[in-house]
């Protein structure tokens, strides 16, 4: 027993769903004190091997032993109580109450028929204090910043005496900052005895922290490595299960006449401030045009505004040389727009309807899916599975909801449905935000097989990596303004990142004179 | 709820009782009309008071309930039909009856709410088709057993409707016992103490349900019942990680909401008037729950917010009382269903949301799926 040190052992575990085989004879195993990061792609199986773990769903088959002893886990009370403790990628905090009530929610503190508040306050104050996790108990969990209240989700298990820790894909609501002080936590309280199982789909994290990494593909665990025995490349393919590009190969760009130009245009956002302050620019035929900048710098209301879902104050846009400005979202359309926005599921998407009526939103009004007035079922259904095969949507059958599919499925649905019209100009928002390494390199490699094939591309992005990949040239907003339009292929990070924050480089050069031979600009590629 | 919130029912309340102060001022002392109408106003905001406060349980824990015009209603009716036996067929003294009587309202109330738990919590039935059907299923229910009972061929009461055992008994509160002896003989002040008094002479359920307010204060802020309900209605799922049974809970607050609903049913044939008409409550529920909303799904709120209906329906009345006095002017006033209308232009008035939005809880009316 001491020499092994496993706290948590998962034997065979399988769990079916109609339709969906999820979890196939799973093993898995946790040990004392270290960060076990589990792996794999979106729907390979982790989320339902922990929903068992942590009591939400009951295994068909398989079992669980904490500390070396058989343990049935029929609910979160019986996981709790075995000192287990999950932090969901969705947070389970309530927004209108305070950190404090969040903590003690099923395991409240009471006196004299009243809620102890104050007591509760206390211990959590304790042990953020420990463990070196700074939360104000009393402040509303709403009003916190994602960062903070993933620190309270974590208080929370500690709150319950948890030693084996469930971190469901933490760091995807993270920026870089938050996501590393999320690490640092994690090895305080390793060392403190705590043990983590880390869930997450991104190959750095996974290197930097953990110290056995299980992989896990279509509801099998492929097989558990050390950290300093893989690379990228090999954990990627241990994950998709074939060769994963994790570069991207493209030709050199040969762009032709500009299809969208935008002239002045002023933007305002939903509080009617100036969100886009008169930007201007210009994308060719056959090229990638990228939008980087820090989230909140306009890029979001500019995509709005030019896809037609935002009206514009001012300036004008001319796709193919019509004046689109301020026209309805189908006249655009119409001319030869595709657009993958940034909210798939709130705007590229409607949930509820089947992936075979998905596949049809921008066109069902017009033959062959529809004659006059009615809907031509037979075309949309063949129009689905033809899209399903050639986009590699991976779904049971096309009359499945949408809301049924794993984000990178749903993306796809979103990018078949619009690359698979003759398109002109596709601006894609975000298109890749949330997905796993094999959706990417999917979804990447579509997007510049459009360029290749003639159509002005506009990529939103806030992944500087994803902008760098991906563009021929680089535009970079700030506050409202493009800064500079700069080529692809001579830029460096460091350029881009000084961009984001408003420095031109004349600029730069300006106000820091001595620092000139400081800033390089070098090839990334 | 905000102070804005706040200053708003204070000012429609002055603006109601103003205009009463103003046309009955020749005839009657401005203290005495205030009184009489806060008086008029705390008793007859009594079932909106208790409905809002059903509405307050029920969707706090998640479970939208548009059915409680239907429970009041059928509450009404059956706490009066047990009054009416216990009395008549039984023999029982009236205090028992009555009693009995308002403790049937309850549990029909409660009934209810466990009907539309089932419903909208096992079955995941639409909660506003769930209400929908609770509202009909009294009218209906009610109307027809009315019917059968005391008016059909061979009915119990042969074709008659029997005299309820009467209502609930005003209870005094001794203020001018205390107060008046401070007058010394100046019957100007002696008056105004007996007016006073009289706004806190209430009935029991009028006095309940205030004291209701309060307890569901304490219970929904203070409590870890509170808290848990809150939890249910907010984020299910939260509630479920952390172990809490959130069907349990959705349950045994509907049926909570239920039996207050029953309570204010009560009211109607038990407290205010011994008798029963179809469709007497003439849409209280619905007005409970714009009070409940305007309150912003807090007790105190909701219990403010139907004083304002309490006082616009007191309005009715007492200006019928001046209705000689009105000036000529103003003489559409003495339309009585011109007055009539204020409580429901009122409560258009606070749904349009021109007096601030309320937040209602983020699960609201949104079914639980594990």
């Amino acid at each position: 027993m001491a020499q092994t040190n496993i706290v948590l052992e998962a034997k065979d575990i399988t769990k079916q769903f109609p339709g969906v085989l999820a979890n196939d004879g799973v093993n898995f195993n946790l040990r004392k004190g270290e960060i076990h990061a589990l792996l794999g792609e979106n729907g390979a199986g982790k989320s339902t091997l922990m929903n068992v773990l942590y009591g939400l769903h009951l295994p068909d088959k398989g079992e669980i032993y904490v500390n070396e002893k058989p343990v049935l886990i029929h609910s979160s009370n019986d996981s709790i109580a075995l000192g287990i403790g999950m932090v969901h990628q969705h947070f389970m905090l309530i927004p209108v109450f305070t950190v404090a009530e969040n903590i003690m929610l099923g395991d409240e503190t009471v006196r004299r028929g009243m809620l102890d508040q104050n007591a509760v306050a206390e211990k959590v104050n304790q042990l953020s204090k420990q463990y070196g996790m700074d939360v104000d108990p009393l402040a509303l969990v709403g009003q916190l910043p994602v960062g903070v209240q993933q620190r309270v989700e974590i208080v929370k298990t500690l709150y319950r005496d948890a030693q084996i820790l469930i971190l469901d894909e933490p760091t995807a609501v993270l920026t870089p900052q938050e996501a590393d002080d999320l690490f640092r936590i994690m090895r305080d309280l390793t060392k403190r005895g705590v043990s983590i199982i880390f869930i997450t789909h991104k190959l750095k994290e996974v290197l930097a922290i953990a110290d056995r990494i299980t992989v896990m593909r279509a509801g099998r665990t492929v097989g558990t490595v050390s950290p300093k025995d893989v690379n990228p490349e090999k954990l990627a393919t241990m994950m998709v299960g074939r060769e994963v590009n994790l570069v991207i190969l493209k030709k050199q760009a040969n762009p032709k006449e500009a299809t969208l130009v935008v002239k002045d245009l002023h933007v305002e956002d939903d509080r009617r401030y100036p969100a886009v302050r008169g930007v201007s620019f210009e994308v060719h035929a056959g090229e990638v045009l990228g939008i980087a900048g820090v989230q909140g710098n306009g890029q979001t209301q500019l995509a709005e505004a030019l896809t037609g879902l935002r009206p514009t104050q001012s300036g004008q846009v001319t796709l193919a040389g019509k004046d689109i400005t301020g026209k309805t979202p189908r006249v655009i359309t119409e001319t030869g727009l595709a657009n993958i926005p940034e909210d798939r599921q709130r705007h590229g998407l409607v949930l509820s309807y089947t992936i075979a009526d998905n596949m049809v939103l921008c066109n069902y009004y017009r033959p062959p899916f529809a004659n006059g007035v009615v809907m031509q079922p037979d075309q949309i259904d063949a129009n689905a599975r033809q899209l399903i095969k050639d986009f590699d949507v991976r779904t049971p059958s096309p009359f499945v909801p949408a809301s049924k599919l794993s984000g990178g499925n749903q993306q796809k649905v979103i990018v078949a449905r619009e690359l698979s019209r003759p398109i002109k100009l596709l601006i894609a928002s975000q298109p890749t935000r949330g997905l796993d390494v094999g959706s990417i390199e999917y979804i990447h490699s579509r997007i510049i097989q459009k360029r290749d094939e003639g159509a002005a591309v506009l990529l939103v992005s806030s992944e500087l990596d994803e902008i760098m990949v991906l563009s021929d040239r680089i535009a970079v907003m700030y506050r409202g303004q493009i800064v500079d339009i700069v080529p692809a292929a001579n830029v460096s990070k460091e350029y881009l990142g000084l961009l984001m924050a408003g420095v031109k480089l004349e600029d730069a050069v300006k106000s820091a004179p001595k620092q000139e031979k400081e800033i390089k600009v070098e090839r990334v590629f | 709820m905000d102070w804005k919130r706040f200053s708003f029912i204070a000012l429609v309340i002055i603006v109601l009782f103003g205009a009463v102060v103003m046309v009955g001022q020749s005839q009657q002392r401005p203290i005495l009309i205030i009184t009489s109408m806060l008086a008029t106003t705390i008793a007859v905001a009594t079932p909106l008071t208790l409905g809002a406060l059903s509405g307050v349980f029920c969707e706090r824990s998640g479970v939208v309930n548009i059915g409680i015009e239907g429970m009041m209603l059928s509450a009404a009716f059956f706490g009066w039909l047990a009054a009416i036996y216990m009395f008549h067929v039984f023999g029982f003294p009236i205090g028992i009856s009555i009693t009995v009587g308002a403790l049937f309202a309850v549990i029909t109330g409660g009934l209810m709410g466990l009907l539309l738990a089932v419903l909208s919590i096992t079955f995941n039935v639409d909660q506003i088709i769930g209400g929908t059907v609770i509202n009909i299923l009294a009218v209906g229910l009610t109307g027809f057993l009315n019917r059968q009972l005391f008016f059909g061929k061979g009915s119990v009461f042969g074709g008659q409707v029997p005299n309820s055992p009467g209502v609930l008994p005003t209870i005094h509160i001794p203020i001018r016992e205390i107060f008046a002896p401070l007058c010394s003989d100046s019957i100007i002040c002696i008056e105004n103490i007996r007016a006073i008094n009289r706004v806190f002479d209430q009935k029991p359920i009028a006095m309940g349900a205030v004291l209701l307010v309060f307890i569901a204060h304490f219970i929904l802020f203070k409590t870890r019942w509170g808290l848990r309900t809150r939890s249910v209605g907010e984020h299910p799922k939260a509630a479920d990680t952390v172990g809490i049974n959130v069907f349990k809970m959705r349950y045994a607050n509907v049926i909570i909401g239920g039996c207050l609903a029953g309570l204010a049913g009560a009211y109607f044939t038990i407290e205010s008037v011994p008798s029963f008409e179809p469709l007497l409550t003439n849409g209280r529920g619905f007005i409970s729950l714009a009070a409940m909303i305007f309150g912003n799904w807090t007790p105190i709120g909701a219990w403010a917010a139907a004083l304002v209906f309490g006082a616009s329906q007191a309005l009715q009345i007492n200006m019928q009382l001046f209705r000689e006095s009105i000036p000529p002017q103003w003489a559409f006033l003495q339309q009585s269903y011109v007055v009539g209308l204020a409580p429901y232009i009122l409560t258009m008035l606070i749904l349009t949301g021109i007096i601030g939005k309320t937040t209602p809880p983020a699960a609201d009316g949104v079914p639980y799926e594990k």
